[in-house]
Formats: C-alpha cells, sequence, structure tokens
C-alpha cells in the first residue's frame, strides 16, 4: 500500500465530514475535494473516516476526492517563527494577506516558515566529523532577532554520528546544514527548521520543579498570587472584566524569554491592538522591542471553528520547541474556553453524548493534559526551559462552577479571579483576592527575600488578613451601619480601602505604572501597610478616624503609583519618609495631649 | 444541474425539507422550490449526503405536499446583488425587494457568507464617534469599526435609542456621513414604522438600507438576514469608502430562530436548548464589523440584544458580550424612574473606548474623568445599599455626598432628551460639574493638572 490514499466524500454536515477511505490512519491530513481544502482525521468507522475540516466546506459535493496525507498535523520549527502571526494551523497570515488581499481563501497551499530568506548559521565549536550526535543536541546557532539566539537542536528522535556540519553562513531553511549517520547506516540531511506532530509533547530528559517567579510587573499578581516560571495559571471572568487586558499585560511586561500568545476565538481587533502596539513597546528587562520576543497564533472567533481546536496545540509545540533550547517560555492561551466549545461543537456534530452542559465526557481529560504540557524541564541536552502556561476561560454568565472553569481549576496552580463587581466599579486588574489563589508563594518567597526583601511573606499576608477583615466588616456595616463599628475596625476598612487603592489597583494605561518593577511593587506595600500600623498607633492615642482618612497625605500615597516610575525608586523613598515624619509629627501631638489629659 | 427540478422531496418538517436520490449537491448550495400551488420558495443545503439533501427553506415548509414538491439546485451560493442602488430601498431577509420597486439587477452578486478578514489585514479602530449621548460618548465611547450592542429588556427604549444614535452619530465637527444599513429580524410592524420614520424626520432615508423581516415572517429567513444585511453593509464600506454604521434588531430572535432550524434538523443542544455553535455562528456575524488597511470605509455595528426576562447571564447577552467590543445596558429601574435613555453605566462598557479618545481624539481629562465618575459610582452604590438597610439619615456625610452626587449624575447626566445632541465637551464640563461637589482630595483617579483646569472649586454649583 502506498503512502498516499485517496477516497471520496460521502457526507458533509458543516465543518464533519464522512468519507469513503479505507486503510485511513486516525489523526492523518487530509486534502478535500476540488477545492482543496485542509482536514483531519478524528474517527475511523469500517472503510468510513470522520473528517474535521480547517476551512468552510460550502460548496463541496458528495463523491469529490479526497486525499490522504500520510502525517498527522505538524508544525514548521526554525528560525522565523518570532515576530510572526500564524492562523490556528500555522498558516503565515501575513503572508496570506499579501497574496490574497483582506479576506482568508480557502485552498491554500503555503509554508509556515519563509523558505528565501537566508540565516546568518554558526555552528557550535569542536562538533568534528565523527562527533556521537544526540537528539536535542545543540548544532549551533542563527540569531533571529537582536535579543534573541534561535539555537539549532538535532530534532527528537535522531541519534548517530556527525558526518559534516556547514560552516559558519547564510543558509536558507532548505539547505542541509548536518548530515548525521545513524546506528543503521542510514544518513539523515539535518537543516534549520525540523517538523513536529501538534499532539505529541516534544520530550525531555525529565522535569524540574520551579525555582523563580514569573515577574508580570503586575501587583496583585507578583505580589499577592505568584506564578512560577513554568507553572500552570488560569485567568476566569465573565466578559467585561478583563481577561484580555490581564493577559495583555502579563504578555507585555513579564520577564520570560519568548511570549506565545495564542488568540483562541476571540476578537479580531485584539489581535491588531497586540500587533499595532507591540512592536511600539520596549521590553523593561532588555530595553529592545517587545515584538522581537513574541509570536502571534490567531484563530478569531469568525475563523473555523475546527482550526481553533488545533491552535492551541500549536502554539504548545512551538512553546516546547523554545522550552528545548533552553529558554523560558510563557505561553497565553486567550481563551480556552473557545477551545472546549470547538471541542463541544465538534463532539455534537458527531453525535457523541454530552454530559455537562452538552461537553463530552473527554472534556476534563483533554484539558489536563493540554496544560500538562507546561513546565520547567530539564532539556535533552541538560539544560533548563520552562513553558509557563496561562489560560484565559470564559465562564458563560460568570459562573465559576460551570464544567470548563472546575475542570481547570483542579489543574492549574495558579488561580486569578476576575470579579464582574470590581470591574464595573472599574477596579482594574480587577483580579478577586478572594477567590484567587497561588500555590507557589512559598517558592516565590525565597526568590522575594533573596532579591527584594524579606518582609515580603510578612507583609502580603497582613495586606491579605487585612483585606479579609475587611470583607468581614464590610457584612457587618451592611447589617447595621457603620455606627457600630469601633474606631479600630473603622481604620482597618480604611486601610484595606488603601491597599486596594494604592496597591492593588494598577492602570494598563498609566505610563508610569504599568509595568511596576518588584522593588517598587514592595516599597508601596511597605509603605501602606507602615501607614496602616502607624494609623493603628494614633488612634490608640485619641486621633480620630476622620482626620487619619482625611489627611492630606492619604491622597498623595493613592496616587504614588503614578507618580513615579520604577526607576524613581528614590523620590518614592524620599516621599515615604516625608509620609512617616507627617505621621510621627501626629503622634508626638498626640502623645503629649493624652499625656496632658492624664 | 441547475435547470432540473426533482420530485423528490421525502419529508417536510420545521423549515427543513428532505430529498432523496440527487446526487452530488454542494453542500450550502441555493435551492429554488415551487411548491402545489406554483409559488416560489427559496432555500439552501445544510446536509448533503449521498442520496439524501437536507434543506433548510427560507419561507418555511407551511403547506407543503411531498408530491407536488419541485426542487432546483441552482449550483450557487447564497448571494446578494449589491450596487450603489441599494441605498434608499426596502429589500427582505434574503435580499427581495419589498418596497415594490424592481429587483437591483446591474449590480454584482456576492456571496452571502463572506469569508474571514485576515486579522493582519485590519487596522485598529480608533476613531471616535460622537452618538451627543453622554453616557456612551463620556463613559462608554463608540469608535468606528466597532461592535458594540445594546443589552435590553423587553418594553426598554433600545429601539429608541438605536435610532437616536442613527440621527447623531458623526465624527466630532463633521457633518454625519455614514450610511446606514438597518437589518431587522423579526420586529413587529409598529418598530419597523419607527425607524422608517425617524430616518425619513431626519431625511437620511436616502442613505439608508432596510432588510426587514417582521414578527410574522418565515423565522427561517433570519438566518439569511443579518449575512444579506453585512454582505451589502461591506460593499458600501470597502468598495465605495462609505462610512457604514449596521444597526440589527433584535439579535435575540435571530438566535431563537437558530435553534429552532437546529432542533429540527437533530443537533445535540448546549445550552438552554442553544447548539453548541451558536457563539461561532453569532461571531461570523459580529466579527464582520471593522477597518480594513487601506480601505477607507468601515463597518460599525449597533445591534440590539433583548434579554429574555432580563437576564444578561441567557446564552444570547453571553456569547454576544464575549464576541462584541463592550456593551451598552439599559436597566429597568432607571426606566421605571422616567430616566431616558436608561443606561446602566456599572456594566456597560467600551473595549474600544481607551484609543479613541483622549488628547488627540477628545479632550486630554476625558480617560480619568470616566474612570473618576465610575469609581464614585461605585462608592455611590454602596451607600444606596447602605441607605436602604439603615436609612439615608443614619449615613455619615461621606455617604451622603456619594447619594446625592448619584441622584444628581442619574438625573443630569444619563438623562437627556431624546433630541437633545451633546458634544462631548459638554457632555465632558457636565462631568466636572458634578466631579467639583466633591473636594479635590476626594477625587485621586484624575490628576492635579486636571483638578486645577477644570474643577470648580469654591464656585457654587446649582
Amino acid at each position: 500500500m502506498s503512502d498516499a490514499r485517496n477516497g471520496h466524500i460521502r457526507e458533509i454536515n458543516g465543518p464533519i465530514l464522512r468519507i469513503h477511505m479505507p486503510g485511513a490512519r486516525n489523526g492523518e491530513q487530509v486534502r478535500i475535494g476540488s477545492l482543496d481544502i485542509v482536514g483531519e482525521i478524528i474517527a475511523l468507522e469500517g472503510d468510513d473516516a470522520i473528517v474535521q475540516a480547517y476551512e468552510s466546506t460550502e460548496g463541496l459535493r458528495p463523491g469529490e476526492e479526497v486525499e490522504g496525507l500520510g502525517h498527522p498535523l505538524t508544525v514548521e520549527l526554525g528560525p522565523g517563527l518570532l515576530q510572526g502571526i500564524f492562523d490556528g494551523v500555522q498558516r503565515p497570515l501575513d503572508v496570506i494577506a499579501g497574496l490574497a488581499g483582506d479576506n482568508i481563501p480557502r485552498g491554500l497551499r503555503i509554508d509556515s516558515l519563509d523558505r528565501t530568506r537566508e540565516w546568518a548559521f554558526v555552528p557550535r565549536e569542536g562538533l568534528e566529523p565523527g562527533t556521537p550526535i544526540n537528539p536535542g543536541e545543540r548544532l549551533g546557532a542563527v540569531q533571529e532577532t537582536e535579543t534573541i539566539e534561535h539555537r539549532i537542536l538535532v530534532p527528537p528522535g535522531i541519534r548517530g554520528e556527525l558526518i559534516d556540519l556547514a560552516p559558519a553562513g547564510d543558509y536558507c531553511l532548505e539547505k542541509t546544514i548536518a548530515r548525521v549517520r545513524d546506528k543503521h547506516g542510514d544518513v539523515h540531511k539535518l537543516k534549520l527548521f525540523h517538523r513536529w506532530p501538534v499532539r505529541v509533547p516534544r520530550p525531555y530528559t525529565q522535569r524540574d520543579h520551579g525555582v523563580e517567579p514569573l515577574i508580570t510587573g503586575q501587583r496583585i499578581l507578583d505580589t499577592f498570587f505568584p506564578l512560577l516560571k513554568g507553572g500552570k495559571g488560569a485567568v476566569p471572568g465573565p466578559f467585561g472584566a478583563g481577561k484580555t487586558m490581564v493577559q495583555q499585560q502579563v504578555a507585555r511586561w513579564s520577564n520570560a524569554d519568548i511570549v506565545i500568545y495564542v488568540g483562541c476565538g476571540e476578537r479580531g481587533n485584539e489581535l491588531v491592538d497586540v500587533l499595532e502596539s507591540f512592536p511600539q513597546l520596549q521590553d523593561p528587562n532588555t530595553g529592545r522591542g517587545m515584538m522581537e520576543r513574541t509570536l502571534l497564533v490567531a484563530n478569531t472567533s469568525n475563523m473555523p471553528v475546527v482550526a481553533r481546536e488545533a491552535s492551541i496545540y500549536v502554539g504548545m509545540t512551538m512553546a516546547e520547541y523554545f522550552r528545548d533550547q533552553g529558554y523560558d517560555v510563557v505561553m497565553l492561551a486567550d481563551s480556552t474556553s473557545r477551545w472546549a466549545e470547538a471541542l463541544r461543537e465538534v463532539a455534537g456534530r458527531l453525535g457523541h453524548m454530552p454530559v455537562e452542559e452538552g461537553y463530552p465526557a473527554y472534556l476534563g481529560s483533554r484539558l489536563a493534559a493540554a496544560y500538562e504540557r507546561a513546565g520547567r524541564v530539564e532539556t535533552l541536552d541538560g539544560g533548563r526551559g520552562s513553558v509557563t502556561l496561562i489560560g484565559a476561560v470564559s465562564p458563560p454568565g460568570g459562573d465559576f462552577s460551570e464544567p470548563v472553569t472546575s475542570h481547570t481549576k483542579e489543574i492549574i496552580g495558579t488561580f486569578w479571579a476576575l470579579s464582574k463587581e470590581l470591574a464595573d466599579a472599574r477596579h482594574y486588574p480587577s483580579v478577586d483576592w478572594v477567590d484567587s489563589f497561588s500555590q507557589d508563594v512559598a517558592v516565590a518567597a525565597g526568590w522575594w527575600a533573596q532579591n527584594i526583601s524579606g518582609a515580603w511573606v510578612k507583609r502580603r499576608t497582613e495586606a491579605l488578613a487585612l483585606l479579609a477583615r475587611d470583607a468581614e466588616l464590610s457584612r457587618i456595616v451592611n447589617l447595621v451601619g457603620p455606627e457600630a463599628l469601633s474606631s479600630a475596625q473603622r481604620w482597618e476598612l480604611e486601610g484595606a480601602s488603601l491597599v486596594k487603592e494604592a496597591v492593588l489597583q494598577q492602570s494598563a494605561l498609566d505610563e508610569a505604572d504599568a509595568y511596576c518593577s518588584p522593588h517598587k511593587q514592595f516599597e508601596l506595600l511597605e509603605l501602606v501597610m507602615q501607614v496602616f500600623d502607624r494609623g493603628k498607633e494614633l488612634i490608640t492615642l485619641g486621633a480620630p478616624v476622620q482626620e487619619l482618612a482625611e489627611h492630606p497625605v492619604m491622597a498623595r500615597i493613592r496616587r504614588a503609583k503614578s507618580t513615579w516610575r520604577s526607576d524613581e525608586s528614590e523620590q518614592l523613598a524620599a516621599f515615604a519618609s516625608e509620609v512617616y515624619q507627617a505621621l510621627a509629627g501626629l503622634r508626638s501631638e498626640y502623645a503629649s495631649s493624652q499625656e496632658s489629659a492624664s | 444541474m441547475s435547470d432540473v427540478e426533482y420530485r423528490r422531496a421525502t419529508a417536510a418538517q420545521g423549515g427543513l425539507l428532505v430529498v432523496k436520490g440527487v446526487e452530488k449537491v454542494a453542500f450550502g448550495d441555493r435551492v429554488r422550490i415551487r411548491d402545489h400551488q406554483g409559488r416560489q420558495r427559496n432555500g439552501q443545503v445544510i446536509l448533503a449526503a449521498e442520496g439524501e439533501t437536507l434543506i433548510q427553506v427560507f419561507e418555511g415548509t407551511e403547506d407543503i405536499d411531498l408530491d407536488n414538491t419541485w426542487v432546483r439546485f441552482l449550483d450557487q451560493s447564497l448571494t446578494v446583488t449589491v450596487s450603489p442602488g441599494l441605498l434608499g430601498r426596502v429589500f427582505n431577509g434574503i435580499g427581495e425587494p419589498r418596497d415594490g420597486r424592481p429587483p437591483i439587477v446591474d449590480g454584482e452578486a456576492r456571496g452571502i457568507n463572506g469569508s474571514a478578514i485576515n486579522p493582519a489585514a485590519r487596522n485598529y479602530p480608533r476613531e471616535f464617534i460622537q452618538t451627543g449621548i453622554s453616557t456612551i460618548d463620556g463613559l462608554n465611547s463608540l469608535v468606528r469599526g466597532q461592535k458594540l450592542p445594546i443589552f435590553s429588556g423587553s418594553g426598554l427604549p433600545h429601539n429608541r435609542l438605536a435610532a437616536q444614535i442613527v440621527r447623531q452619530a458623526r465624527l466630532p465637527g463633521e457633518a454625519s456621513n455614514f450610511a446606514i444599513v438597518f437589518a431587522a429580524m423579526g420586529v413587529s410592524y409598529t418598530d419597523a414604522r419607527f425607524f422608517r420614520e425617524s430616518f425619513s424626520d431626519s431625511g437620511v432615508l436616502g442613505n439608508v438600507v432596510m432588510f426587514i423581516n417582521h414578527a410574522d415572517d418565515p423565522p427561517v429567513e433570519r438566518l439569511a438576514l443579518p449575512r444579506v444585511a453585512l454582505t451589502a453593509a461591506e460593499y458600501l464600506a470597502f468598495d465605495l469608502d462609505r462610512h457604514v454604521l449596521v444597526v440589527m434588531t433584535d439579535m435575540t430572535h435571530y438566535a431563537e430562530a437558530l435553534r429552532e432550524v437546529a432542533t429540527a434538523k437533530g443537533d445535540v443542544p448546549a445550552r438552554k436548548g442553544y447548539p453548541g455553535y451558536l457563539y461561532s455562528d453569532l461571531a461570523e456575524i459580529y466579527e464582520r464589523s471593522g477597518r480594513i488597511r487601506n480601505r477607507h470605509g468601515s463597518v460599525t455595528m449597533v445591534p440590539v440584544v433583548s434579554m429574555p426576562s432580563d437576564d444578561i447571564t441567557h446564552p444570547i447577552p453571553d456569547l454576544t458580550g464575549y464576541i462584541t467590543e463592550g456593551q451598552i445596558v439599559l436597566s429597568r429601574e432607571l426606566n421605571n424612574q422616567g430616566i431616558y435613555p436608561p443606561v446602566d453605566i456599572a456594566p456597560s462598557l467600551s473595549r474600544l473606548m481607551k484609543d479613541g479618545i483622549g488628547k488627540d481624539d477628545t479632550r486630554d481629562d476625558h480617560p480619568r474623568v470616566a474612570n473618576q465618575l465610575y469609581a464614585l459610582y461605585a462608592k455611590a452604590q454602596e451607600a444606596r445599599n447602605l441607605a436602604s438597610i439603615i436609612g439615608a439619615e443614619e449615613l455619615s456625610a461621606r455617604d451622603q455626598r456619594y447619594l446625592e452626587f448619584a441622584r444628581d449624575f442619574d438625573k443630569q447626566f444619563v438623562a437627556q432628551g431624546e433630541d437633545e445632541n451633546r458634544s462631548i465637551i459638554e457632555t465632558l464640563n457636565l462631568a466636572w460639574e458634578l466631579l467639583s461637589r466633591f473636594p479635590r482630595e476626594a477625587l485621586t483617579r484624575v490628576s492635579e493638572t486636571d483638578l486645577a483646569h477644570y474643577h470648580r472649586s469654591g464656585e457654587k454649583v446649582a
């Protein structure tokens, strides 16, 4: 039997087709009909195969030919990925726009990576002919962008003895740069790129544990609910709560080496926003353009639903590829609910028995398997790399008990729950401090103690406790009114409000505050907690809560975050001591008046 | 194939017709059906299998007689003929004239489904549209190329608000130059007439193309209607360089028609009986708005979505909110207080506002003023809740001030006349009038410069 198989269409039901193709393999790619549409076999029934099409099937007829391609859905991995924008099956959208205009036509055959461009390849020192070659080993590198060195790896599965390695020079992707003879005597020609099937996780030597937090420059995330490099996080929230904003902020400011942003079933205009704004942004860590380390996968909500299901795997495979080069990669998936709905849609058309809310029974295991591809690993060549996966979840009606959110919650380590109430009050980022959690605080604490301050854990805990007190006291106020509270309790309410406004709220549009360095994060928290502690003492000395709350420094503390940028820590420190002095002045006033009274 | 008529209908139910024994029918093909009285009906192939074809009939399957039904496959997808002559005309859901005038023949036939706009070819929408309505312009600004739905409930004045937006929308300082595409699905005759008169009174009828499916017209036709209307809108925007405002009312009727057909087809239901593909289907419609690089026109969309039982978590508004770039939410409570337009600002949102306002577009202080008003309004809501428990007299002076603010905000800022067209500067000045009741220290979301410029401390505000 030859590798290329042929069959024909028997039935077309939206994106799902039944084809007659004896000998078809599950997962195999197919080309369908005269329109040359791409699809994937997802089930076999006797001599029939069920195909999901990545493109609209309008105009196809029963009886048209189907060509089996003999391989599963793969992506191309090599130089040229960065700064790219790809669709859900890794077709380059910018190239398509150049070729085909404003809309996406069907049946395009197009390479993911540019074949004509030449890359300056530098071979690794010491790789002489005859050297034993192992999978994942580095052959050399290409400086893909100013900041990112693209390391050329031996594809997994290839082991043997080096026959020859190309000298330094410019090569296009199809050129052979190394030849390896395996133990059977077969010669493998290695190029600057290779292909990998998206549904198969790329191999590594072993899993490693996370050691440092991902710094996103967002106070509520870094300080309160940290996520480790190699961790798994979820951002659930109803529409309008700011999921996309949180994801974009992480994409913009996090200290990852590579950022992969997968727009899965979301708005076209939001992707354009990323496309237009990223090239103008600077990475706070390297000072280079943000786009140099970024690549986008875009399957907008109006693009074919089946490619949406594939887009997460396509993004993940590219993330793993950079991980294997020893990089810390962040992959943002916005939104995993759309991915799950694509599963549901296909399951529905296949007539699979729905379990919860119409989702198929395998929803939980698919979700878990996708999230489990994240992690920090020892790579095949002995280095360390990580993929941090942050998935947005769009629960219908904002109900966190729905299947996608609840299954996700079981898998992830950091949960950034967005709240409609906070968003409605324009408290951004609207991350709810009651529902959110992070299992990585202990590891993060070590990093903060080493790099910023040993008091981080204590201050963080105190602030969260104050916020919890606030929720409790607010309930009392709502029942019996504020008069029922003691002065100390009312000061706690004020303190919590200070934490919320001076620390938690952070505007993505505020130039001085969109990114907040760990140092500034801690300084602000420290300032607010100091003020709270000192105020508490003042109140025991008889100072009225009202007077403290309306003291002119309070408004300035609330504005401090946008008054000074992250690199203006001296000014912030000067302001803090000014505040402490003002409070010390008050203290001596009240202490003396108390003495004179007694 | 298109000349052959088949008499092989074997089943008819719920707007669907099954035809057996016709080979090689294209999926999505357009179908002409002649019934026993010789009347023409239109349809589309929604399942094509060897020997069996499922057709969705836009005029419905009422009164069909299987033995005397002739089916012709036209070998083309559903199209609508576009030409500059569209403007000023009225059509039904599949693009046939319903104004008594002849069909358009001298134009180009275009497939109604279009194909997805390549995100790499889009332009980011950032031109502020002044609607003259304070709650929209000031707090939830609309920009060219945006899709901003009105979430409403039965009996609320969403149609009046939509009509006011159509009458008043323009770029600040310019005369209105929008072409309007009006897509009405399952609307009452009263509502259709209201829009017609409103367009006619403001003298824009010559710039309007209407697609109307009344409440008593066949529901299946509603599935084609928004696609036909948007094909016309795209033509006006991207071929004729017009800025197009698309008003679609009511998307809930569209989604209900979709459920009706899905149920008849036997699709597995997801939520409330709606099919699992409702999201993708709605997105195919909403995502056709936008701006395209190197094209001068734009498609801006204001769909009306009525929330069944005022429930914003109902699948239709819920999924819509996940696709559109924000929403304007109407409140029954405000409406009952006689406030027009009854826009509830708390759940309302415009996602594209941030890049369309500020120094170069409206006024420098605009983003911070909006932020500050929202923050105060949220505080006022807390005070209101508190007042409803312990009584307004028991509130602290601070909370009293919030309450007063909220009352005046609703009366002066939210409420405005149906013909009152406020410029964005008027809206912002009005906002500062309200903000100036608070001492400077209480306004932490605006900058020191804003306060120096606009805060009217010392002045007595009436």
